[in-house]
């Protein structure tokens, strides 16, 4: 009596749980293949176009759906979980789906000088602090970068040392030590760089090239002529050569304090201009200039069909009086401002 | 942009963080996919393309002017478009009397075409048309794919990668259970492509896992299967390799037995037992006296109790 009624017992809590799993069981004919990972389901039983073409398409798609769903959330539901913030989360695996990278994978860089050096007598990096403490402003600065401790480009007296020329500048001097570590430092980086990618660099001159251009033979013959003991200032020219003039600074300024007799006429002058009454547009050559502008733009539109608006069109009155009025106006001082009565 | 990759260096931190975030590396960034339209598009694929936009939403670039371009004869343009906008991903749309409502999935591996699949769309229906709710934008979907097409035929296996690709989301290492909201199902059938989007209603059943629901939600698209261009298998190869960082190293020597407990091997040197340092018993030292008889029997070396 009592054996049959533990046999009663256990099967009614098999039934029991069966009743509850019902409402999640799904009957396939294969197995879905999972992948957690990316939260994917792969059902590969075939599937019966008959049933598909009886019912509703969307009906028997939307319970497929549901089929296929309930699998896959049972599987994800098995996964290992854990609370995080008052959330259950469950944790995922790795993707199984091989998916193809975006960008192929970095090559490892090639050591720099300095990273061989190291390696060589090992050195270690040390990690600095960015804050140094400045004892002439009494107050914590960076240890480089803008406004950074210990600038001896910043200084306000520097003491002339004995051995050192007197008339020679030593705030100049420490600006130019400056500038040339700066450059030393960027030639350096580029070597290092030449040197990871293969890329030959000559030491001076110009790179070689297989098929050079006409300007970059002309750089080559000057450079070659320029490369002597004395900078080329005794190097005759070649037959047909002409001496380039154009070298040095290509803009001058006048000094600030210069030439005084001249500055006083200068000045003087742009008051009687002021003063005058003449106008100071030249009224044809203003004209002649915006008849030929107008010109070349109507050619250009009749050439192009699509209407392009001609971008130097609408300049025309400010445009032709500066330049009409540049003749005029002395050199380098400012010339009037744009005058009212400009281009009708 | 590689060629002058350290010759030009940034000069704010900003535009340095935006050239490294494009920079290849060992684990990738999420992929961006961009949506172009073609020559000419009809109401059906302006929509269409605008409801995918949607369910990519932060990872997507629309583009909303046309381009004359022709995907399958130069991909010269796409992948110009790719590179400036770092998206490896893409999704064409263009309609013409031949090919009606046509979209292209594609995607690319260093900014070069690697897969593009053309389907074709039949039925539309759209995310405005379907007047239930949505679940909120950037929720992981969950990929179902139905059918034994995609498992038999080569091309449908590589649309199944393709559009995994395309839809699964950001890799995460761990999901909200009560955040699994969105579904995309697709069917392969007769040569067709059934995808359709449900909002997942999770309902008490007896036990823990609970009982599911769906609700339509989203664009539901009936494709057929165009022209398709697959990448070449060595290609692929190469698309696939895993860089020497990512896998985990596999500790060599390490075994376990059936309780668990850990064993390692030491490897030894080879050792000169005679000039081995053992303990000293004070007992066992030569003594003057014994000598000549000691040396005759060689002494063994006491090498058990220590080892």
């Amino acid at each position: 009596m009592a054996s049959c009624s533990i046999e009663d017992v256990l099967a009614k809590a098999e039934r029991d749980e069966a009743e509850k799993l019902r409402s999640i069981t799904v009957n396939k004919e294969l197995d879905l293949e999972f992948d957690p990972g990316n939260l994917l389901a792969f059902d590969k039983n075939r599937i019966d176009t008959r049933e598909f073409k009886d019912s509703k398409g969307e009906d028997f798609l939307r319970s497929l759906a549901r089929d296929n769903t309930q699998l896959l959330i049972n599987e994800i539901w098995k996964l290992p979980t854990e609370k995080v913030e008052e959330v259950i989360v469950a944790k995922l695996p790795d993707p199984t789906t091989p998916l193809p990278r975006e960008k192929p994978a970095p090559k490892p860089k090639p050591p720099t000088k300095w990273e061989q050096f190291a390696k060589l007598k090992g050195i270690q990096k040390k990690k600095k602090n960015n804050m140094v403490w400045d004892e002439v402003h009494k107050e914590w600065k960076r240890r480089w970068g803008y406004k950074r401790a210990n600038d001896d480009t910043k200084e306000w007296l520097i003491e002339v040392p004995q051995t050192a020329d007197p008339n020679e500048d030593q705030f100049a001097k420490r600006n130019k030590a400056k500038k040339e570590r700066v450059a030393r430092n960027e030639y350096n980086r580029l070597k290092n760089i030449a040197r990871a990618q293969k890329i030959k660099v000559p030491g001076t001159g110009l790179a070689p090239t297989a098929q050079q251009s006409k300007s970059e033979l002309a750089q080559a013959v000057s450079i070659a002529k320029k490369s002597t003991a004395s900078v080329g200032k005794f190097q005759e020219n070649l037959p047909k050569e002409k001496t380039p003039r154009n070298t040095g600074k290509k803009r001058k300024f006048q000094p600030l304090i210069g030439d005084f007799s001249s500055e006083k006429q200068k000045q003087l002058d742009l008051l009687k201009i002021m003063d005058s009454k003449k106008p100071r547009l030249d009224i044809t050559k203003a004209v002649n200039k915006q008849m030929r502008e107008e010109d070349k733009e109507s050619s250009q539109k009749s050439k192009k069909s699509f209407g392009k608006k001609g971008r130097k069109g609408n300049m025309s009155g400010k445009g032709k009086g500066k330049a009409g009025g540049k003749g005029k106006g002395p050199k380098g001082k400012g010339r009037k401002p744009q005058m009212k009565q400009g281009k009708r | 942009m590689t060629h002058s990759d350290g010759i030009v260096k940034p000069k704010t931190r900003r535009s340095k963080r935006f050239l490294q975030s494009r920079e290849p590396k060992l684990i990738e960034n999420l992929k961006n996919s961009m949506i172009i339209k073609g020559g000419n598009t009809s109401e059906t694929l302006s929509q269409a393309l605008k409801d995918v936009y949607a369910l990519k939403k932060p990872n997507a670039v629309l583009y909303k002017k046309k381009n004359m371009v022709r995907p399958f004869e130069d991909s010269t343009a796409l992948e110009f478009f790719s590179k400036k906008s770092d998206c490896s991903l893409f999704l064409f749309g263009s309609h013409n009397k031949k090919r009606p409502n046509n979209l292209i999935f594609g995607r690319m591996f260093d900014f070069h075409v690697l897969d593009m699949f053309e389907l074709g769309i039949e039925k539309f229906v759209s995310l405005k048309d379907v007047k239930n709710d949505t679940c909120p934008v950037g929720t992981k979907p969950m990929l179902v794919f139905a059918g034994e097409l995609f498992d038999t035929d080569r091309e449908h296996q590589r649309l199944k990668n393709v559009l995994t690709d395309f839809f699964c989301g950001p890799r995460v290492s761990a999901v909200r259970l009560a955040g699994l909201e969105h579904v995309l199902h697709f069917t392969a059938l007769e040569g067709k492509i059934y995808m359709r989007s449900y909002r997942v209603l999770l309902k008490k059943s007896g036990c823990r896992t609970p009982r599911i629901e769906l609700e339509e939600m989203g664009p539901s698209f009936d494709f057929v299967m165009r022209r398709s261009h697959m990448a070449s298998d060595d290609l692929y190869r190469t698309a696939h390799k895993k860089p020497k960082g990512v896998k985990p190293k596999k500790k060599k020597n390490i075994s376990h037995d059936a309780f668990g407990t850990r064993f390692g091997r030491l490897h030894m040197q080879k050792q000169d037992l005679n000039k081995l340092q053992t303990r000293k018993m004070k007992g066992l030292r030569k003594r003057r006296g014994e000598e000549p008889a000691e040396s005759a029997s060689p002494k063994t070396p006491r090498i058990e109790s220590d080892v």
